[in-house]
């Protein structure tokens, strides 16, 4: 039976489950839902949740499972398990599939497909015809692997099949044996929700967890390679895809920094200028209009960030500060990059600055302002205080965002590593120069592509550590002030 | 009527705050209707009534609280020993200096406690050095009968310490300006019994500094510590005189439905 049929039976079952459970239990109340211990919606759930948890847990398992288990035993029976092993495994593979279309299609029956024999070109005149194509003439020992692989996995369907449909029998059954009025169907189906909601919330942490170690593998892969030492304190990176690279991340830190600073320059004063305007002084009228105009910005893409410093910014600052003062004649620039990232970012400080110092309770201002203080003496020392760790925590994002941005980077600094205090000077961050590692026809087993991932994870650690800084601020403030 | 205008002129010589007609409008509400009232020096007043009545409302056109309401206009004459406070030329800033304000839920700053107290002192710059500062914020302190439960934390948050302490820590910031005049807007509705006895006791001996006027709901509060009371029902001041004549013996048939509680 194919997967969608499985689904949807099992669905099926489900609804008639639900339907069924909320029928029997008011039947076992003889129609009177009080004198059950739960609504009778909670018996039809409780029922539905009985058919469908194990039986698709069973099936998400065996669909993982089968896979791994079959290319394994098919493996052990292949001759020459050698380096090229994954190789003819994937020929296995994709002969398999060929020959399932095949019959799927009715160009041959499962006899045919057991009675055939290689080295007259058959099989690739047959797959041909039903539309998959193969590089070469099939060997013995593959077409004999893919028959068994084919075999195996259709009984490996049919049990599934089997397996499944009575797990969500089993189910229906057990939960409606369990439908009575003393049963409590509420706290069971509570406690189910639990779970999911459980779940969920591990599911994204086990991603990061997922995510940090594939970065950690091929990282290591790539210091097996490349000098650890040179990575990280070498100054010089010119990566050479003919092999004798240099690798040395400094130039691309310092230009991530560089630029994120200069961003972070720009944004959160203005940000934050906007934010104590908007908040305190403008009249509801004005920051009704105002704060979604400001929120505009942080909805334009980056890419057209990016446009308007190559086409606008950077040769502007080129015409009328660069080339008079002598400073470069780059149209490209970390300041070019860094003032169109600190624009990108102004909502970003603006508009989380904004809702805390709106939080800040009016009490504290008028506490201040029964004392005799102005309005300013009152935002500087009262309300700025008491915003402060929220504040730091919306800065602290821009500054995430700064440090992990590339469109912006690519356009207005361009993608020349370089160490230099000028900002005038065309530089490059860490995330440019992954992307530019990975793009192309590029070897992942060559140190030049591996160095992404070492690059990634060191941009990572970066992050995380401005991360844990940002929550031992803010933790230190409100220990102070709330 | 006549006896008791005449009762009232000789109580107050000279009164320190004279209010004349005073109207507030909050949008399309009226909510303060031609009041007009005498508040003597060194005396607690005692503004009573229902919720909604207008009471606080007028507290807060003394020091001109309003004026930070968008929405609330403030007409008539209020004068401050005699200066109309509502004179163009008057600052308003300047003037909360002059008339201190105690609110109703303590509101300490997010600061240290001796940053709270000697936040006024700083602002208008009354202290020429630092120990004339800590002199002020030990003086107020021990006004507001706070000092001996502060002195070894003075550099903890003032929102560390408990409710009736954080109020008294407001009383002190506020007396720490060396204001004439103490607001206080319901200034124990968040404590429990025993530190709102403290606070009435404060209040009691605030009276030989300052001109106070007190807010409450509590009709015993005012009893307790006031020594003139002014009852206001929806927006109109009904009556005003010595406290003691007012709960024994009001002269307006709706102050005596509120004291013996038929009303409010």
């Amino acid at each position: 039976m194919p997967l969608i049929w499985i689904f949807a039976s099992l669905l099926a079952l489900g609804a008639v489950g639900y339907a069924m459970g909320r029928r029997r239990a008011v039947a076992v109340a003889g129609g009177d839902a009080r004198r059950l211990h739960s609504l009778p919606n909670y018996y039809g759930l409780n029922v539905l949740l009985a058919v469908l948890v194990p039986s698709f847990g069973v099936l998400f398992a065996w669909m993982l499972m089968q896979p791994m288990l079959i290319e394994h035993s098919v493996a052990a029976g292949l001759p020459a398990v050698t380096a090229e092993h994954t190789l003819v495994m994937s020929d296995v593979r994709r002969l398999a599939e060929g020959l399932k279309t095949a019959i799927a299609q009715g160009a041959m029956s499962g006899d045919d497909m057991r009675a055939l024999a290689t080295g007259d070109g058959t099989i690739r005149a047959a797959l041909a015809a039903v539309g998959v194509a193969l590089g070469s003439e099939v060997e013995p020992v593959v077409l004999i692997a893919a028959q068994s692989y084919l075999a195996k996995t259709q009984t490996g369907d049919v049990l599934r099949t089997i397996v499944v449909i009575t797990l969500a029998v089993a189910g229906f059954y057990w939960a409606m044996g369990q439908t009575n009025t003393a049963f409590r169907a509420r706290n069971t189906v509570e406690r189910a929700v639990l779970v999911m909601l459980m779940a969920a919330a591990s599911i994204a942490i086990l991603t990061t967890v997922g995510i940090v170690f594939s970065m950690l593998f091929e990282t290591i892969n790539f210091f097996g390679q490349y000098q650890i030492a040179d990575f990280f304190f070498s100054t010089t990176w010119s990566p050479n895809f003919r092999g004798n690279s240099q690798l040395g991340i400094l130039p691309l830190l310092w230009g991530t920094l560089y630029i994120s600073i200069i961003a972070l320059l720009v944004a959160v004063p203005i940000g934050l200028y906007a934010a104590i305007y908007l908040s305190e002084y403008a009249a509801a009228k004005t920051r009704a209009i105002a704060k979604p105009l400001i929120e505009v910005l942080a909805g334009i893409p980056t890419i057209v960030y990016g446009l308007f410093a190559l086409v606008t910014v950077g040769p502007l600052l080129r015409d009328y500060f660069a080339q008079p003062m002598g400073w470069g004649e780059s149209g490209s620039s970390v300041m070019t990059a860094g003032l169109v990232m600190g624009i990108m970012l102004i909502p970003f400080v603006s508009s989380l600055s904004d809702d805390i110092i709106n939080a800040v309770p009016q009490t504290l201002r008028d506490g201040s302002f029964g004392l005799g203080a102005t309005k300013s003496e009152t935002i500087r020392q009262v309300v700025l205080p008491a915003a402060l760790p929220g504040i730091v925590g919306a800065v602290l994002l821009a500054a995430s965002r700064a440090i992990g941005e590339t469109m912006i980077v690519v356009l207005g600094a361009g993608a020349a590593a370089r160490m230099d205090l000028n900002p005038f000077e065309a530089m490059t961050t860490v995330t440019v120069k992954i992307v530019s590692q990975l793009t192309g026809d590029t070897d992942f087993a060559a140190p030049e592509t591996l160095v992404a991932f070492a690059l990634g994870l060191t941009l990572f650690a970066i992050t995380l550590v401005l991360n844990v800084i940002a929550l031992i601020i803010v933790r230190t403030y409100r220990e102070h002030y709330e | 009527m006549k006896d008791h205008l005449s009762v009232e002129c000789e109580a107050i010589l000279q009164p320190k705050i004279a209010a004349r007609d005073v109207q507030v409008h909050y949008g399309e509400t009226h909510a303060i209707k031609d009041v007009s009232v005498d508040i003597a020096d060194n005396t607690v007043t005692a503004f009573i009534g229902p919720s909604g009545c207008g009471k606080s409302t007028f507290l807060r056109c003394i020091n001109r609280m309003n004026d930070t309401i968008g929405i609330c206009r403030v007409r008539g004459d209020i004068k401050l020993d005699g200066e109309d406070i509502y004179d163009k030329a008057v600052d308003p800033v300047q003037l909360r200096a002059k008339v201190g304000m105690v609110f109703q839920k303590p509101n300490p700053f997010p600061k240290s406690i001796y940053d709270n107290v000697a936040y006024g002192p700083k602002i208008h710059g009354l202290a020429r050095n630092k120990t004339e500062l800590d002199e002020i914020v030990e003086n107020a302190l021990r006004r507001a009968a706070l000092w001996d439960e502060a002195k070894d934390r003075l550099n903890q948050p003032g929102t560390g310490l408990s409710g009736g302490q954080q109020q008294r820590l407001c009383i002190a910031r506020a007396v720490a300006t060396a204001p004439e005049v103490l607001l206080m807007d319901e200034p124990c509705s968040a404590l429990d019994p025993i530190a709102t006895a403290q606070v009435e006791e404060l209040i009691d001996e605030l009276r030989q500094n300052y001109c106070v006027v007190i807010v409450t709901h509590s009709m015993q509060q005012a009893a307790r510590v006031s020594q003139r009371t002014a009852f206001f029902h929806l927006g109109n001041l009904v009556e005003f005189g010595d406290t003691g004549q007012v709960f024994t013996n009001p002269q307006d048939k709706r102050t005596e439905s509120y004291i013996t509680g038929r009303i409010g």
